[in-house]
């Protein structure tokens, strides 16, 4: 555009003086700057996301409908990685597994979060932002060192959670042999390390709801009960979609944890009680050189899972707040 | 301690190996100044765990003029996923890479990631062990590694413990305690009757002691097909291992899990199988506390080996033939006796085995005993091996779970053995 400005021929009969020209190019770069600014001031979100994020999900749509050796050659054979995960146990057992732990996670975890930003919303509490502040420590720590933590706390010999249970004389539990075991000491180091940071985003919620609505609501007779469901829930219901579809991602993604609980074997147990399905993926994609185009297949049909059930969960939310 | 830096280490093993998946797509070109040609200014050794380098080293730079960039890695864990994304991009191996015997099976389907080093140096098929220089080659002949170590085999048992329980702790009554398996599960009963606890750590420990000295061929056959349903080598590997689980001879710590790293404080079980390279990791995970304790004893039913091994040349290295002067140079006779003196790893040169400094060799923490003379003698016996491209995973993968979920009582023998049939198919694939 401002090189069509420039190079534009003068006509002849009123020759232009110079400033107008200027003044011209000048406005030129004034729209150019308006126009495209905007762009380029987000332009680093994206370039970066092109390189990192879209392109290596390109690639790996592609490598998906290859046999691929990670090491060695890669055949172009369509759609039969993706067919064949439909007759893979495996696979299903990695998906029941993700789906089982992220229930055990994520429900329990927000119902905490809830109860706990209410509690610190609460305007009779004292020293507020330490305890908003401890609550959140947590998700600081590294998540290989919680999950090394808690695998010390759920050992089978000498763990301190089977000795608390022998104290009430239940036998010691081997964590890793089973799943409903293998999943709740998963599940409780997500929950521990994640439900400060709910609790943080739903209270940061609660402040923005307008107190006069409560005020009201007293004046009315409502009970704080009453008030919870009628003002804060439902005036939660945008923060909530958000927490909601965070934990859905990183619950399905779910690898670090179980992968350390199982120590380091990435196939999650004797009988892979707690394998996910970002576990699996590693397994054909990476472990196994030679299954990598499988591999990558396990990966889309993980994003697809995850948008889908981040569509139902935005639908279940809006609609039950309402 | 070790439980945690383990642990920490799978998990940063794992992250790694993540991350390397975004860095494959994303590597940039990056190549130093080509020098093709003439002297290279400087070589790359890459290697995992102790390999006992460095003096080495010094003296082939004194030697040569060439400068060697020694690249430690501390865990096979980690390292694996570095040599795949090297080959995998093409870029960033190192001149002289160290391949461990699970990994070099699986790096030998693609054999042309590496240089062929048979043209390279002069011909020393003569002076190593058979087996291992010829578990060096290629399918295609080409000779991809030079053996530099051997795992064999040993029972480490704790002295202390075995007197407690009325056995003998001398090392030759002890060895005379187990000539054959079936009196080494005598023993485990005798233990537990005294003690009420596991003899050994695991049945899975002892089935890969079982399976290495049948020699021959384990999951695959010679054409690298899976033979895991008619192996004979693993029938009586599981057949045994399922014995011991029946005897209750075993304190079931899966090895690496953090029962099994507190297991050599807490003397949950008196005994293991131990490769050489598992006496440093016993010591480690025992403490300087239990120094003296511990004593080796001759494995029953014969020699076998167990890890080991090679150093190879990547295809991609610039300059292949110094590089395959200096992997020769390492696993020379004398430098693998060096080396062994510096951090314990078996030699597998025929002249270095009968070096009277490997032969001579005692290790204090073990109670003073003569490992050189121990693993130096079963070395000789060794049964050569036809491991296969994916042994390790089928071993770790299908083999080993299927057995502890028959000794965690979470499925009978019948349904045991199925699951590892079926999984050693998938596993074994390539």
């Amino acid at each position: 555009m401002s090189l069509s400005a420039t190079t534009a021929p003068p006509s002849p009969s009123a020759p232009p003086p110079t400033p107008p020209r200027r003044r011209s190019r000048a406005i030129t770069l004034n729209r150019l700057d308006l126009k495209l600014s905007p762009y380029l001031y987000i332009a680093p979100f994206f370039v970066i996301f092109g390189i990192f994020g879209f392109y290596p999900m390109l690639r790996t749509a592609w490598m998906s409908l290859h046999d691929w050796n990670l090491i060695g050659d890669h055949s172009f054979i369509g759609f039969d990685n993706y067919t064949r995960l439909f007759g893979d146990e495996y696979f299903w057992n990695a998906t029941i597994n993700t789906f089982g732990i992220f229930i055990l996670s994520t429900i329990p975890q927000l119902l905490l979060a809830l109860f706990l930003a209410t509690m610190l919303n609460r305007t009779f509490l004292r020293a507020r932002t330490l305890f908003r502040m401890a609550i959140f420590m947590p998700n600081v720590v590294s998540v290989a060192a919680v999950a090394i933590v808690f695998g010390m706390l759920f050992q089978r010999d000498f763990g301190l959670i089977n000795w608390v249970l022998s104290l009430v004389g239940i036998d010691a539990v081997d964590w890793d042999a089973q799943k409903w075991s293998s999943w709740t000491a998963i599940a409780s180091m997500v929950n521990w390390r994640w439900t400060g940071y709910n609790t943080l985003i739903l209270l940061a919620g609660m402040q923005a709801i307008p107190k006069d609505l409560y005020e009201a609501a007293a004046i009315d007779g409502a009970n704080q009960w009453k008030q919870f469901w009628r003002i804060t829930l439902p005036m939660l219901t945008p923060t909530f979609v958000f927490v909601v579809t965070l934990s859905t991602i990183g619950g399905l993604q779910l690898f670090t944890e179980p992968l350390v609980f199982g120590n380091g074997n990435i196939i999650g147990g004797d009988q892979r009680e707690f394998q996910t399905l970002a576990m699996y993926m590693y397994e054909l994609g990476i472990e196994n050189l030679s299954t990598a185009g499988y591999g990558a297949a396990v990966a889309w049909a993980m994003f697809v899972m995850i948008a889908l059930v981040s569509l139902v969960n935005f639908l279940l939310v809006r609609r039950s707040v309402k | 301690m070790s439980v945690t830096t383990r642990r920490t280490r799978f998990a940063v093993a794992a992250l790694a190996a993540v991350t390397a998946i975004g860095g494959l797509a994303a590597c940039g070109k990056d190549d130093d100044a080509k020098e093709s040609g003439g002297k290279p200014s400087k070589l790359v050794v890459d290697t995992f765990g102790e390999f006992g380098y460095d003096e080495i080293i010094k003296q082939y730079e004194k030697d040569t003029g060439i400068k060697v960039e020694l690249r430690k890695t501390a865990q096979l864990n980690e390292y694996r996923p570095k040599v795949v994304r090297a080959l995998a991009t093409g870029k960033g191996a190192a001149d002289v890479t160290a391949l461990e015997e699970g990994i070099l099976n699986e790096f030998k389907t693609n054999p042309a990631n590496w240089a062929d080093l048979a043209p390279l140096v002069a011909d020393h098929s003569k002076e190593y062990l058979p087996w291992k220089w010829e578990l060096g080659k290629a399918a295609d002949g080409r000779l991809i590694g030079l053996p530099t170590d051997v795992g064999s085999l040993g029972v480490c048992y704790r002295k202390d413990l075995f007197a407690a329980a009325g056995l003998p702790t001398e090392r030759d009554q002890v060895a005379a305690l187990w000539p054959d398996w079936n009196a080494f599960i005598e023993t485990g009963k005798k233990y537990r009757q005294a003690t009420n606890k596991g003899l050994i750590d695991s049945a899975t420990t002892a089935a890969s002691a079982v399976m290495v000295q049948q020699g021959g061929d384990l999951f695959y056959d010679k054409e690298d097909n899976v033979i895991a349903d008619k192996s004979a080598a693993v029938k009586t590997a599981w057949d045994t291992a399922v014995a011991m689980s029946d005897a209750k001879i075993s304190a079931k710590s899966a090895t690496w899990s953090p029962e099994w790293s507190a297991g050599f404080k807490q003397g949950t079980f008196a005994a293991t199988f131990c490769p050489s390279w598992m006496l440093g990791i016993v010591a480690d995970n025992s403490g300087p506390e239990n120094k003296g304790k511990w004593d080796l004893a001759p494995v029953p039913g014969g020699a076998g080996n167990w890890g080991g091994s090679w150093l190879a040349v990547p295809a991609q290295s610039k300059f292949p033939k110094e590089a395959a002067k200096l992997a020769e140079y390492l696993t020379n006779a004398k430098s693998q006796v060096e080396a062994f003196k510096l951090k314990g790893p078996l030699p597998t040169n025929l002249e270095a085995l009968k070096n009277p400094d490997f032969t001579g060799y005692t290790n204090e923490y073990f109670s003073g005993a003569p490992t050189g003379k121990i693993f130096g003698e079963s070395v000789e016996k060794i049964q050569p091996l036809h491991l296969g491209p994916k042994h390790q995973a089928i071993k770790e993968n299908a083999f080993e779970p299927a057995l502890r979920s028959y000794e965690n009582g979470q499925s009978p023998k019948d349904k045991a053995w199925e699951q590892f049939l079926k999984d050693a198919k998938t596993q074994g694939a390539f």
